[in-house]
């Protein structure tokens, strides 16, 4: 048996309300900062899955439509961050929706012969100005850490069962920004007889009915044939679980994995949950809560209202590089080079600093000579992802180089030690002052004219301290 | 072990600095030609008659053959310094050494920077190939710090540390309206000065130093040669220069409102000039005034006045032209301009001036015709909490 042990997700703090969108519309989707990418979003959602369990995953599937770069692996940024040991794996699933369900599919099979993984799905998802595609998606990712049987779990993978066929709803070549679609009345009616047939598949090899299923998810890129499916499955309509396609978008490769995520948040120990994946074929999860259901505090509560700040739609369309905008009179970043990308990987990427043995300093970036009592080469690795700070003062510069300026400049020091210069994100320039808390984020911080990212760790205002 | 100066055996016989400001028309090439042939001109000098020289630039040029090739220099040592904003006053540290050492009978020490030919707002440095995990911090945006800092320190509130920022920058411009080789030769109200477009923090356009193209050069001596070249050369009492260890940015103890760096070389060079009151000994003090903070800062770091009362004596003009101790006659960076290499020699160019009575007559200083004998230059680099520090007593008397 194949178990679910964790579950994070991570939503972008923007949110962009449609009515100001150039295909206006109803509610608002998410919309990831201009210094998140597929990889940074999904680092953040690995690492809450990851945190304090007990588990070293052999595996890390990451599935995305957007990824940071074409030719590399994607995952191996995640691996780092993460902390992930490097006897773990790390594979990119790359493509299209569907390839969330082979990253899952994957997870479950390694499971059922004794290893574990973690899969996490990030997607960005653009479309012409204009179009549906832009207005009805949204940007988030989302993690399962997948195990064999174990006691402890949030819930057991019963049955699996897909369909494919080659339905021509959807198509972007490679170099092209923005996907095409077919008129959606197609596709509607194309889905409906493999989502039906997934759907009975799966529900058969479980050994339930339709009338069984307490959480029912239904989706996929194209909103026709989620609702017509969602319809014909049988199964009572207030067992049908919100898509979040009213308040974060549809994200793509992610949401599978998202609105899994949501109903474990909130499911009774027991209660059967389907999921139905509608993209180039459909894929049929059938799973029954555990232990844990209903219980995990990892990550944002995906039912929560946002708080977070209204993206400015001519900002988005900045961020993904539509609109090109005068920046101040600076020299473009310069590229971040491998090397030493390589031997600082611990800290560029993990957020390790040191620790003076002889004194309990820490060090940000870490030293081999203490800056307080100047010992040599007496210094442990200090993990400081999940330390929490208090910024001491900050600046707000209009001069540095940035595709969203003012540059937020904070000084933190942390809690346990420790002080960290550092740019400020998801911060309103008006709002900051001394003495708010931070936490620390993955974030892209630019890309420079060759096409190198450069990944870094940012502070945030912090978000609710968990029980 | 010990720092032990070279008090009053060497002097500057001859010094040359070209305006500062947007030289469309010039490149490095002719700010270093211009600078050192006023130097050689004022020393009664010829270039064949310098021994060696120190070449202060950031980054307009690398190597000594930066100097040796638009001056035509038939076979001489140049040394190429850098060492960020202080880099001119470090080019002068070195070249004096090499005198004193007995090494060479007569130095150069220059400067230049042409900073105006990038395009670029401030000041951009290179850096060497990195990790990108430094945060892109701009000039003001490090020294803006300060500024919170200083004002929550010593209980001021907002407005109240404003007009002392304004008060700076407006002092530093009517200095600098006195001045013609100066980028500003115009008085600016402080009205205008707190209304400028904000740049980091809360500094605007009129709380950050001058980017400028400009050079400036001295000729360096043993103290004994000294009135062969000149009958009131400028003998050099102090020379200290301190790198910190650069952990204010991720040391929690470091609170934005010092350096330390500065209150480690002044006071090495107080010891060496043998000064024990800087305000009431000094005739003036040319210091580091990237931003207006910063000057308040160093007031204090100096030594000029207790801790946390710097802003007192701002607001009450004793920095003034024609207050009890004057600080940046010539407008400092804020006015003058901050062509990097050149600024920590331009610094020197001044005491050059009023020190031999020299200055244009609507600068000259009352603290000089009193009888001091005494200046100050103060010249740093890098940021708050992680910096290089320079200072050097210069004086009009010989050893007595």
């Amino acid at each position: 048996m194949s178990n679910i042990v964790s579950a994070a997700a991570y939503l972008p703090s923007h949110r962009l309300n449609r009515k100001s969108a150039l295909a206006g519309g109803r509610g608002t989707r998410s919309v990831a900062a201009f210094d998140e990418d597929s990889t940074s979003m999904a680092a953040e959602a690995a690492r809450s899955a990851l945190a304090d369990l007990p588990l070293s995953p052999d595996q890390l599937l990451f599935a995305t439509t957007s990824p940071a770069y074409a030719d590399r692996t994607n995952a191996s940024v995640v691996h780092a961050a993460a902390l992930l040991s490097d006897e773990c794996a790390a594979y990119d699933f790359v493509g299209a929706v569907r390839s969330t369900c082979a990253a899952l599919r994957g997870a479950l099979d390694a499971a059922a012969a004794g290893r574990s993984s973690v899969v996490v799905a990030s997607d960005i998802r653009v479309g012409l100005p204009g179009s549906a595609d832009e207005s009805d998606g949204g940007d988030g990712s989302a993690a399962l850490v997948v195990a064999p049987q174990s006691d402890d779990h949030l819930a057991e993978v019963v049955a699996v069962a897909a369909r494919t066929s080659e339905i021509f709803d959807r198509w972007r070549p490679p170099l092209e920004p923005y996907s095409r679609v077919w008129e959606e009345r197609f596709g509607e009616t194309a889905y409906a007889p493999l989502a039906a047939a997934a759907l009975q598949d799966a529900l058969g090899r479980a050994g339930v009915t339709a009338a069984d299923v307490d959480h029912l998810i239904v989706t996929g890129l194209q909103a026709r044939a989620v609702r017509a499916a969602r319809a014909a499955s049988g199964v009572e309509p207030s067992a049908y679980a919100d898509d979040r396609s009213a308040s974060l978008g549809v994200t793509g490769a992610a949401h599978p994995l998202l609105l899994l995520t949501d109903v474990l948040q909130r499911a009774e120990p027991g209660a059967t949950i389907v999921l139905l994946v509608l993209a180039d074929g459909a894929d049929c999860f059938v799973l029954r809560a555990g232990n844990l259901a209903g219980t995990s505090h990892r990550g944002p509560v995906i039912a929560d209202a946002h708080d977070g700040p209204s993206a400015d739609y001519l900002d988005m369309l900045t961020w993904r590089g539509v609109l090109p905008r005068a920046t101040p009179r600076r020299p473009d970043p310069d590229r971040p080079a491998a090397p030493p990308s390589l031997r600082n990987s611990e800290w560029k990427f993990g957020f390790v600093g040191s620790r003076c043995l002889e004194c309990e300093t820490r060090h940000l970036p870490p030293e081999r000579i203490c800056l307080n009592c100047r010992a040599l080469d007496r210094m442990a690795p200090e993990p400081l992802q999940s330390v929490r700070g208090t910024i001491t003062t900050f600046t707000v510069d209009h001069l540095a180089f940035s595709i969203a300026p003012p540059v937020l400049v904070a000084v933190v020091d942390l809690d346990g030690g420790g002080r960290f210069q550092c740019e400020l994100t998801d911060a309103d320039a008006g709002s900051i002052a001394v003495g708010d808390r931070v936490e620390f984020t993955f974030r892209r911080f630019y890309t420079t004219a060759d096409g190198v990212h450069d990944y870094f760790w940012k502070a945030r205002p912090a978000r609710a301290e968990k029980g | 072990m010990a720092s032990n100066g070279i008090r009053d055996r060497v002097a500057i016989v001859g010094m040359g600095c070209t305006t500062f400001g947007e030289h469309w028309d010039r490149g490095v090439d002719d700010l270093l030609v211009d600078a050192s042939t006023q130097a050689l001109e004022s020393a009664s000098a010829t270039s064949d008659g310098v021994d060696a020289y120190w070449l202060g630039t950031m980054g307009s040029g690398i190597s000594g053959l930066t100097l040796s090739r638009p001056l035509k220099l038939d076979y001489k040592p140049v040394s190429r310094n850098e060492n960020y904003c202080a880099t001119g006053s470090d080019a002068f540290r070195n070249a004096c050494y090499a005198v004193a050492s007995g090494a060479y009978d007569t130095a150069m020490a220059i400067g230049a920077e042409k900073l105006k030919d990038s395009g670029y707002s401030g000041l951009v440095t290179a850096s060497a190939a990195h990790d990108g995990t430094k945060v892109p911090l701009t000039g003001p945006s490090m020294f803006s710090l300060l500024s919170p800092a200083y004002a929550h320190r010593y209980g001021l509130d907002a407005a109240t540390m404003g007009d002392v920022q304004a008060r700076i920058a407006w002092k530093n411009h009517y200095n600098g309206a006195r001045n013609p080789r100066a980028q500003f030769q115009k008085e600016v109200s402080i009205e205008k000065i707190k209304a400028s477009p904000r740049v980091s923090g809360s500094l605007g356009v009129y709380d950050c130093s001058g980017v400028s193209d400009g050079a400036a050069a001295a000729i360096i001596v043993r103290a004994e040669d000294a009135y062969r070249y000149t009958d009131r050369p400028l003998f050099v009492k102090a020379l200290s220069f301190v790198a910190g260890p650069a952990s204010g940015p991720m040391d929690s103890g470091y609170d934005y409102t010092t350096f330390e760096e500065v209150v480690r070389s002044s006071a090495e060079a107080y010891r060496q000039a043998g000064i024990t009151d800087p305000r009431a000994e000094l005739a003036l003090a040319e210091v580091h005034d990237c931003f207006t903070p910063t000057e308040l800062i160093l007031m204090e770091d100096l030594g000029f006045v207790e801790r946390g009362q710097a802003w007192k004596d701002v607001l009450a003009g004793a920095f003034d032209l024609d207050g009890d101790l004057p600080v940046n006659p010539d407008g400092g960076l804020k006015s003058f301009g901050h062509p990097i290499g050149a600024s920590g020699l331009r610094m020197l160019f001044e005491c050059w001036l009023q020190l031999r009575g020299e200055a244009p007559a609507d600068r000259r200083l009352a603290t000089v015709e009193a009888g001091r004998t005494l200046g100050l230059t103060h010249n740093l680099g890098g940021q708050p909490g992680a910096c290089v520090s320079f200072v050097s007593i210069v004086g009009s008397e010989p050893a007595s």
